[in-house]
């Protein structure tokens, strides 16, 4: 394996891990939003609780991507940059409204109104930046920077629906009783819609952009796509038997995978038909140097995340 | 708007305005590390009072940070792709170090501000301790970025690529040692004035709160070691420019003429078409003694440099001196302060506690301007002698909306934040300390 697939792997995995860990921030935006029903109140309070500790570090997978890139692929940053100028900066208002606002409304404990108001921003700017996110993503893998095509749209539905999907599976485990319920019935409806707005960015792809279809049948990408669509299925499954631990496990690797069939259908490209990773690689002293901190930087890391879940996703915050 | 200026001065907003709380972030850890010791040693509920309210400002501040060092990643490339196209793989590798400090800066915070209750008191002590190290190690790192940009280091070009990168020649650059310690003392210096500034103004309306005393207590000995420190690291660091970075002291010092036995020149109003500065108070042979120790060395001028690489005298001079100057009231300030209170023990009296509510202006001036005289004084360049700022700029259009979008969305957030920092001001008086953190909603 060569270094600069080395480093693209890792690249990868700070995507994947955003996916995860920010997207079920995100999604726990859409949720606030979209809260209904007599536990309206009750819902947000969780997922308010649930983000609470981890929403800081769960963003920081965001910098280090961002990192890696510039560190890594530095030409391709500056190119994907300078095309995806003004999606990239709509996820950054996102991204910062949002993260302003969770901590605002953490501490209106008293004044209701204002509590409100950024409740609000807190859940649009959820919604807005991972739409923005799958645009910037649908735009690069249709060449061009074509970030408003119907495809591109369309991932960006994609992305926030997966940010649903995940949060709603997770925050079936930060509860119990009715309120586990209302999560569950939640995380069903959003993998189904996943399900079916994935559908149609195939659709979309195979008429507006045979290119990208080709790329996502090509043998290479097929695994990856296949088994996202399977653990799709499991992690309906899951929910639907009450087995939550298992469908925690399967949407993860089903986010996991999703991004793996990404990577492969564009492999060897980063920016599809312009540069490849090999040729956006920066030189391999830098590299290297960057392998060996993220080892580095893995040894603290680890335990220290594991202390942080340790501490506060050992038991449900809050009985209903 | 051009638009090489509008890029500039969304950089520099959102700069300044993430400056306030990266500083706060490394000064307020300290604070904690020191003021919930104090709790544990001494079993007064006081500092335990004032760990708690840190602690819910510490959240506030941090976030803040957290999102606006975020959209720096982002500017980094938005705004200057040429410059991260032809610099990242060199600056990286300490961006990459500063990433890994910064994650483990926020794991720890949140263990810390969400762990009252669920950690014995010894342990969350001790997670207070990673936080102040990981977020005095990230502003080393970032700040070593910084350096890079003045005294570039660390690679070769050949043909107009960046080859043979050597990233820990490029971290440790020839600049990085004085500005990391001059920069990291700032936010201990800013943050202890700027606490003990609360307080004192608490203490103007109350005099006899013992709990604003203690508070402004243990801020005053954070600021009051860090400000000497500070003042020598700044002599050191204008040494360093005198014989490395010559023109940026030039125009730091309002120096239009190479001369021998230079005269500090002390204000007044840098004119780059006459080449002089007018109006200064000038004390003979004062900046050669400063810069080379001695009084008849020869001190470069500006006119010793291309004009080209000149950068804008009239702002350097000026914020030089607003720092130079801030930081020398506080620390009379400080002196007054550990003379005065027999180094807190008395409480202070309404003159000196009347200063200490107006070190915390001071000490932002003086944080800002510095930070403006790094950035002004290494114009035109990005990276001095490898790539000018004007030849880094994004091709992406429309970049005033942009700069007036997230000036308004800064202003808009630093309202806000005020707001709710007078609020933990005024449960600090009321309440005890809530026995949960804060409830996402209420």
């Amino acid at each position: 394996m060569t270094t600069d697939v080395l480093v693209a792997l890792t690249a990868l995995a700070a995507v994947a891990l955003y996916a995860v860990f920010g997207g079920a921030d995100f999604g726990g935006g859409v949720w606030d939003v979209l809260a209904s029903g007599p536990r309206k109140h009750a819902q947000r309070e969780l997922i308010g609780h649930a983000i609470g500790p981890v929403w800081e570090t769960n963003h920081v997978w965001l910098i280090f991507l961002i990192v890696v890139l510039f560190t890594c692929f530095p030409a391709a940053f500056a190119d994907i940059s300078i095309g995806l100028y003004v999606p990239l900066t709509f996820v950054l208002v996102g991204i910062v409204l949002r993260g302003a606002a969770y901590a605002f409304r953490s501490q209106a404990y008293r004044a209701a109104r204002f509590s409100q108001v950024w409740g609000h921003v807190f859940g649009v700017a959820s919604v807005i930046a991972p739409f923005f996110f799958g645009c910037a993503i649908g735009g690069l893998t249709v060449g061009g920077y074509g970030w408003t095509t119907p495809f591109a749209l369309l991932t960006g539905l994609l992305a926030v629906a997966l940010c649903a999907q995940i949060a709603g599976v997770f925050l079936t485990l930060e509860t119990r009783g009715s309120l586990r319920e209302d999560f569950r019935t939640r995380a069903m409806l959003a993998t189904v819609v996943l399900a079916a707005v994935g559908a149609c960015a195939l659709a979309v792809a195979y008429v507006t952009a045979p290119g990208v279809f080709a790329a996502l049948a090509r043998m290479q990408a097929l695994p990856g796509i296949a088994t996202a669509m399977t653990l799709g299925c499991v992690v309906l499954l899951a929910l639907w038997t009450e087995r939550y631990a298992l469908a925690r496990a399967a949407v993860a690797l089903e986010a996991v995978a999703v991004l793996a069939g990404w990577y492969a259908a564009q492999a060897p490209y980063l920016i599809p038909g312009v540069l490849t990773y090999a040729q956006a690689a920066a030189p391999p002293a830098t590299l290297h140097a960057f392998l060996w901190l993220c080892g580095a930087g893995a040894l603290l890391l680890i335990p220290s995340l594991w202390l942080l879940f340790a501490v506060f996703k050992s038991e449900p915050l809050r009985e209903s | 708007m051009d638009h090489l200026t509008a890029a500039r001065a969304q950089m520099g907003t959102s700069l300044a305005f993430h400056y306030i709380f990266a500083a706060i972030g490394v000064g307020l850890p300290a604070l904690l590390v020191i003021v919930e010791g104090l709790w544990l040693r001494t079993k007064d509920p006081t500092y335990y009072r004032l760990a708690r309210t840190w602690s819910r400002a510490l959240l506030l501040l941090f976030a803040i940070g957290a999102v606006s060092g975020t959209t720096l990643s982002f500017e980094l490339g938005l705004l200057w792709p040429e410059f991260m196209r032809h610099a990242g793989a060199v600056i990286g590798v300490p961006f990459s170090a500063e990433g890994f400090a910064f994650f483990i800066e926020a794991i720890f915070v949140g263990i810390y501000l969400y762990g009252w209750e669920r950690l014995a008191p010894f342990q969350h002590w001790l997670c207070s301790l990673p936080i102040a190290l990981s977020g005095a190690l990230s502003a080393a790192f970032v700040t070593a970025v910084n350096a890079w940009m003045n005294t570039p280091a660390g690679f070769d070009v050949v043909r107009g690529a960046v080859t043979d990168v050597r990233p820990l020649e490029a971290i440790f650059n020839p600049a990085m040692p004085t500005e990391v310690v001059h920069t990291t003392l700032s936010a201990y210096v800013f943050t202890g004035f700027a606490t003990a500034a609360a307080y004192g103004v608490t203490l103007l309306r109350e005099p006899g709160n013992r709990y604003a005393a203690k508070g402004l207590r243990v801020a005053m000995l954070l600021g009051a070691v860090a400000i000497p420190l500070q003042l020598v690291a700044g002599d050191v660091s204008a040494r360093f420019d005198a014989h490395v970075e010559p023109i940026k002291l030039a125009a730091m010092e309002g120096q239009f003429r190479t001369e021998r036995g230079a005269a500090l020149q002390i204000g007044g109003i840098p004119d780059p078409a006459a080449h002089q500065t007018r109006y200064a108070l000038r004390i003979p042979y004062l900046l050669s003694v400063l810069s080379f120790e001695d009084p008849h060395a020869v001190v470069r001028g500006l006119d010793a440099f291309p004009a080209k690489d000149e950068p804008p005298a009239l702002p350097v001079h000026l914020c030089f001196d607003a720092m130079v100057g801030s930081g020398t009231l506080l620390l009379l300030i400080a002196a007054w302060w550990a003379y005065g209170t027999k180094l807190g023990l008395r409480p202070p009296g309404r003159r000196l506690a009347q200063s200490i509510a107006l070190s915390g202006v001071l000490a932002f001036v003086a944080m800002e301007a510095g930070w403006m005289v790094t950035e002004e004084g290494r114009q035109p360049w990005v990276a001095v002698g490898f790539l000018r700022t004007a030849d880094a700029v994004t091709s992406a259009p429309a970049l005033d909306v942009t700069f007036y979008g997230f000036t308004i969305l800064y202003v808009f957030l630093a309202i806000t934040l005020a707001f709710l920092l007078l609020r933990i001001r005024t449960d600090e008086k009321s309440d005890p300390p809530r026995r949960r953190p804060a409830p996402a909603l209420s």
